[in-house]
């Protein structure tokens, strides 16, 4: 009489147990998406309808869309938004192309390859602050060492800072030198991943070592070139401590005419220097339907040309 | 075999980011009340000057620990108001410029009041600059400004131009184109590599910082496309920058700290706290530089207050310390140690410091040259977004300096980034 009760009650908390433990399990995460991730997101949402003042103990007043209509109507916005695209254009596709080939590189029997995959790393776990500052010295207008090797096949000093095409172009190159190296590992890691027999059986029919690269790597890489191209695009359109650091004198205005300052720098100087919680807020939640798009976009294209490839 | 070596370059490698982590995170808390002791956090820009004052203190206060943070000046600035609107983080003592005195001052509450009781020694405008509206005092002045320029001895000499510092003054007596006169003569034959003055940004604020009128009336309305000061002060650089003087280096950026060091430029603008920044940037260069007089009158560019921040947990010890740090006796030893001229005017009458020769700065008479531009200063008010209006103007400036712009175009942009900061 009691013994049935009790294999019920067993077999309830068995149910039980398969079906909540792994909820259980899984509760940390979104405990800490939830605190870390979510509300800050919903709340930067309800701070960007109001007219807040940071510096005035948060006083607020809502004002619904008018933060985001005066940010489509922003000349410094669109300008902003305008080097992003540019800087992360500049530094990602070259940083791609340059991991493809690095970790196509790596992926031979060299000497000392496991000293090298890790050394491909190091830039990436090199603090962005010291990365930058060294990177601002090279690019010195008066001693940098930049300027000292261009003199020598005589093209004049350039102002890095000055100019439009030069600063993007020194920003790029830092951000590059950051994130090649862990692209590259990532192509490493499926490169390896890709069955030897296609390469033997490539070998065979006589394909030389750049027609394995482009007809058997390539393609057999899709998902991963998708995966590093949409990555490499949310941390491109982010991009806030180079621009600022490059500028020299922390002033979040990048540069004398605002030529290098991306939108995530624009957002830190109506946040941090104008104290415009509200607006800074409405800029954030635009840059996410922003990197949102581009990110769809670089999917479908990237999917796109991987496929065209296979196929050819 | 293999493994072994793989082994071997994992340890490196995780040997290598250990140390890298190390040297981010290096630093403690250290705010904790442990057996009676304190530690106050002490949060400057730029040099003070104050480190052997702490041995001082922490003697006759050993249940005190002071620490000392230094940031870049916009840096601090936007960390105290980061600070103060999330309520957490500040220091035990903040240190304030007197280009966002009056940001700090229109919110007060913020702050712990510092009484009256100091009010009779100090400089009237000082005291006053950091008072709120209802009377709250917010911050004990440490220094003032003054003015005067401070030039390169040898790069003079190889220029062909007068050394001795009377001669100097009296070069640019007539005003500041006398300046730039002098300057053109200084580029004819400059050595190579050198230009006349530092930057355009801190030659404007020093001319700026003459005017009776600045920034702002005294109503707190901003003025920068009314006032005639301003233009005239903008029309007087760009002819400086035009002729060619200026070494185009953005104040306080490293190539800026690198230009001492290297002796990029003749002259600088030179208040008194500049002093210690030469000092600090051109160690190899001492006994080369030398402080003249300023052409175009007594002003004031900069200065700063020591506040006390309510959210501070030590709030009655950190009242104590910064009374301390700027009472006279400790105002009149940063003042020999390092240049920062007191903003206490009875001390501008003390042998010690009216007296007082500067041997880095070829026994210049400091402590007369400053005391003297002290006495003639007219205060100019100063409104809430004082320095970042500083700054734009230096962007504007900077964009004529870099080619970018005509005066005019940059002059026109400069306003309407004013006017937008202001709304």
């Amino acid at each position: 009489m009691a013994i049935p009760a009790l294999t019920a009650r067993r077999a309830r908390l068995n149910r039980l147990d398969t079906k909540g433990s792994p909820y259980l399990y899984v509760l940390p995460f979104f405990l800490l998406f939830g605190a870390f991730g979510l509300f800050p997101l919903i709340y930067t949402g309800y701070v960007s309808f109001n007219d807040w003042n940071l510096l005035d103990a948060g006083s607020h007043e809502w004002v619904g869309l008018a933060n985001y209509r005066e940010l489509l109507q922003d000349p410094y916005f669109w300008n902003a938004l305008g080097n992003t695209l540019s800087i992360w254009a500049l530094s990602t596709v070259p940083q791609l192309l340059a991991a493809l080939w690095i970790a196509h590189l790596l992926n031979h029997r060299l000497r000392a390859r496991t000293s090298l995959r890790m050394g491909v790393l190091l830039p990436n776990i090199t603090s962005i602050v010291a990365v930058t500052i060294v990177f601002t010295q090279l690019f010195g207008r008066d001693f940098g060492m930049v300027n000292w090797l261009l003199g020598v096949v005589g093209i004049g000093p350039i102002d890095w800072q000055a100019d439009t095409w030069s600063s993007h172009l020194a920003i790029s190159i830092i951000v590059a030198w950051r994130w090649t190296g862990y692209n590259a590992l990532i192509y490493l890691a499926s490169m390896q991943a890709i069955p030897h027999d296609l390469y033997e059986a490539a070998e065979l029919d006589g394909a030389s070592s750049a027609q394995q690269f482009w007809k058997i790597t390539v393609p057999m890489l899709r998902p991963t070139i998708i995966f590093t191209a949409v990555i490499s695009t949310i941390g491109g359109l982010q991009i806030i401590a180079e621009p600022l650091l490059f500028a020299g004198s922390s002033t979040p205005t990048g540069g004398s005419d605002r030529q290098f300052q991306t939108a995530a720098l624009f957002m830190y100087e109506q946040g941090f220097r104008e104290f415009r919680f509200g607006y800074a807020s409405a800029i954030a939640w635009t840059l996410v339907i922003v990197i949102a798009v581009f990110a769809i976009a670089n999917y479908l294209i990237t999917r796109r040309i991987a496929n065209d490839e296979e196929k050819s | 075999m293999l493994l072994s070596r793989s082994v071997r370059a994992l340890t490196a490698a995780a040997a290598a980011a250990v140390m890298l982590t190390a040297c981010g995170s290096g630093g403690d808390e250290g705010s904790a009340a442990d057996g009676g002791n304190v530690t106050l956090n002490v949060n400057l820009f730029g040099n003070f000057g104050y480190e052997e004052l702490y041995k001082e203190y922490e003697k006759a206060n050993p249940t005190i620990k002071i620490k000392q943070s230094t940031a870049a000046y916009n840096d601090h600035h936007r960390n105290i108001a980061t600070h103060l609107a999330t309520n957490s983080g500040a220091g035990d003592i903040e240190a304030v410029d007197t280009g966002f005195i009056a940001q700090m001052r229109a919110v007060g509450k913020q702050f712990t009041d510092l009484g009256t009781e100091r009010q009779s020694e100090y400089l009237p405008w000082k005291w006053q600059a950091s008072l709120t509206k209802d009377g709250q005092q917010i911050g004990y002045g440490t220094d003032v400004g003054g003015l005067a320029i401070c030039y390169r001895r040898d790069l003079f000499q190889k220029a062909g131009l007068p050394t001795d510092r009377d001669e100097v003054s009296a070069s640019w007596a007539g005003g500041w184109d006398k300046y730039i006169e002098q300057g053109q003569k200084y580029t004819e034959k400059a050595p190579a590599g050198t230009a006349f003055f530092d930057g355009a940004g801190a030659l404007y604020n020093a001319v700026i910082g003459q005017a009776p009128v600045g920034f702002y009336s005294e109503d707190d309305t901003v003025v920068v496309s009314s006032n005639p000061e301003v233009r005239k002060a903008w029309d007087l650089v760009v002819q400086a920058v035009q002729s060619d003087l200026s070494a185009k280096l953005l104040e306080s950026s490293p190539e800026w700290n690198n230009g001492f060091a290297k002796g990029q430029f003749a002259t600088i603008a030179c208040p008194a706290w500049m002093m210690a920044k030469i000092k600090d940037q051109s160690k190899n260069a001492a006994g080369k530089w030398d402080v003249a007089a300023v052409p175009g009158g007594g002003g004031n560019w900069g200065g700063s207050y020591l506040t006390v921040p309510k959210q501070g947990e030590h709030v009655e010890e950190a009242k104590k310390l910064a009374a301390w740090l700027t009472a006279p006796e400790q105002q009149a030893k940063v003042f020999t140690s390092k240049g920062l001229l007191p903003s206490i005017p009875a001390l501008y009458d003390k042998p010690e410091i009216a007296q007082y020769k500067d041997p880095f700065f070829n026994d210049a008479p400091v402590g007369k040259i400053f005391t003297t531009a002290a006495k003639e200063l007219k205060p100019q008010y100063q409104g809430p977004r004082t320095g970042d209006i500083q700054t734009t103007i230096r962007d504007g400036l900077v964009r004529v300096e870099q080619g970018k712009q005509s005066s005019d175009e940059s002059w026109q942009q400069t306003v309407s980034d004013v006017e937008r900061l202001a709304k």
